[in-house]
């Protein structure tokens, strides 16, 4: 996944003690799929979704992952989402203590 | 399958059971059609039906379009037969699990009199009714599900024909699980399929979807979030509601919910008892065509 860098921070790197806390899912999206009907970005109950400005090859303009660290897995974008091209997945849980 | 964190993206768990290389489909950015297909996939992934005797059977229409994208064996028959061939078929072969899935215009006009009846003998089949309340396919004429005063082709000064209550039909004629959902309720929605998928007889679920291309943009009503937000809004869900109280008028308020759970005899049942009662120990009961 790309990793946006916040443009003239004074600190370039985030404390290791403010990390945020792991993401418990994540939403993959099948860009050639996608019709831009926008029903993940309205029905996401976490709004980690929006829609981008991008357009896929067809020409439909696409979702995109905003707040990635929001998402629960919850996959409602998938039970939404009528061509197929959206779904989440719940994080597996990580031992405590294990990197 | 073991998803490892690293690079490897996990698959859609709808994609085993559609006909990927068919895909995208031909329905329109935002048809319900396509939510309803997605819950009805992962139903069928939550239930242990054995997919080899599991039978899809679509009529004609947008959601006719429903055989072809399964990854089960399906057929798409001639315009308002799918309950004639999934009749044959669970005649035929007992054992079987027979879906019909179509719309409401290819069930209830066209088909209307196949289904009444199959609904009466109690055939053993789960008839999934994806109504949008217009003939998508050949361009938003007015069906008998359209409510009263609003816009098709063929009524561009508001329909003025009363409608049928499909719930009520049903039961009437003899369902023994009848349910109604839109695909704004998508886990209840999946939930009721897994159940009448398992129930014995027939069962019906009518899935009220929006149609943005047709019938919500001749009528004005938005695009298909607004259809979605207009469920979530005007919906109540009432379980056992009695189904004479549940039609549907233009942008009213919608009844959901589980209607009727009564089982009866089926078909098959009832005529090998009888046969049983008449000939004695001399009939063999039926158990389909071997």
């Amino acid at each position: 996944m790309e990793q946006d860098s916040e443009p003239s921070n004074d600190n370039p790197k985030p404390s290791k003690s403010e990390k945020p806390p792991a993401a418990k899912g994540q939403a993959f999206i099948d860009e050639e799929r996608c019709k831009g009907c926008s029903y993940c970005v309205v029905f996401c109950p976490t709004e980690v979704l929006a829609m981008g400005g991008r357009l896929n090859r067809k020409g439909y303009h696409l979702p995109e992952v905003v707040n990635p660290e929001k998402c629960n897995g919850c996959d409602m974008c998938g039970l939404f989402c009528p061509d197929f091209a959206i779904f989440g997945v719940r994080n597996k849980k990580k031992k405590d203590g294990g990197e | 399958m073991s998803d490892a964190p690293t690079n490897s993206t996990p698959t859609n768990p709808v994609e085993k059971l559609l006909r990927m290389e068919r895909i995208p489909h031909i329905w329109c950015p935002g048809c319900g059609v396509g939510t309803s297909v997605n819950c009805f996939a992962r139903a069928l992934d939550k239930t242990d039906i054995d997919y080899d005797n599991l039978h899809v059977v679509s009529g004609i229409g947008c959601t006719g379009r429903v055989a072809g994208y399964v990854n089960v064996d399906s057929f798409h028959t001639t315009h308002g037969r799918a309950i004639p061939f999934a009749t044959g078929l669970a005649i035929a072969r007992p054992e079987a699990k027979v879906v019909v899935y179509s719309g409401d215009g290819d069930l209830f006009a066209i088909g209307g009199n196949h289904l009444i009846h199959a609904a009466r003998r109690n055939i053993d089949m789960t008839v999934i009714c994806v109504n949008n309340f217009t003939y998508g396919m050949t361009g938003g004429q007015v069906t008998p599900t359209t409510p009263y005063s609003a816009k098709a082709t063929t009524t561009p000064y508001g329909n003025f024909e009363d409608t049928f209550n499909l719930p009520n039909l049903v039961e009437s004629c003899g369902a023994v699980y009848v349910a109604r959902w839109t695909v704004y309720h998508v886990r209840k929605l999946i939930k009721s399929m897994t159940k009448a998928l398992n129930t014995k007889g027939f069962s019906f679920i009518e899935v009220i979807a929006q149609c943005p291309t047709l019938y919500q943009r001749r009528n004005k009503l938005g695009d298909g979030v607004m259809a979605l937000q207009y469920y979530k809004e005007r919906s109540t869900v009432q379980n056992g509601a009695p189904t004479v109280d549940v039609g549907l008028d233009y942008q009213s308020d919608i009844i959901v919910g589980e209607f009727v759970d009564k089982p009866r005899p089926t078909f098959m049942d009832k005529y090998n008892t009888r046969m049983t009662e008449i000939l004695g120990n001399k009939f063999v009961p039926y158990e389909g065509v071997k």
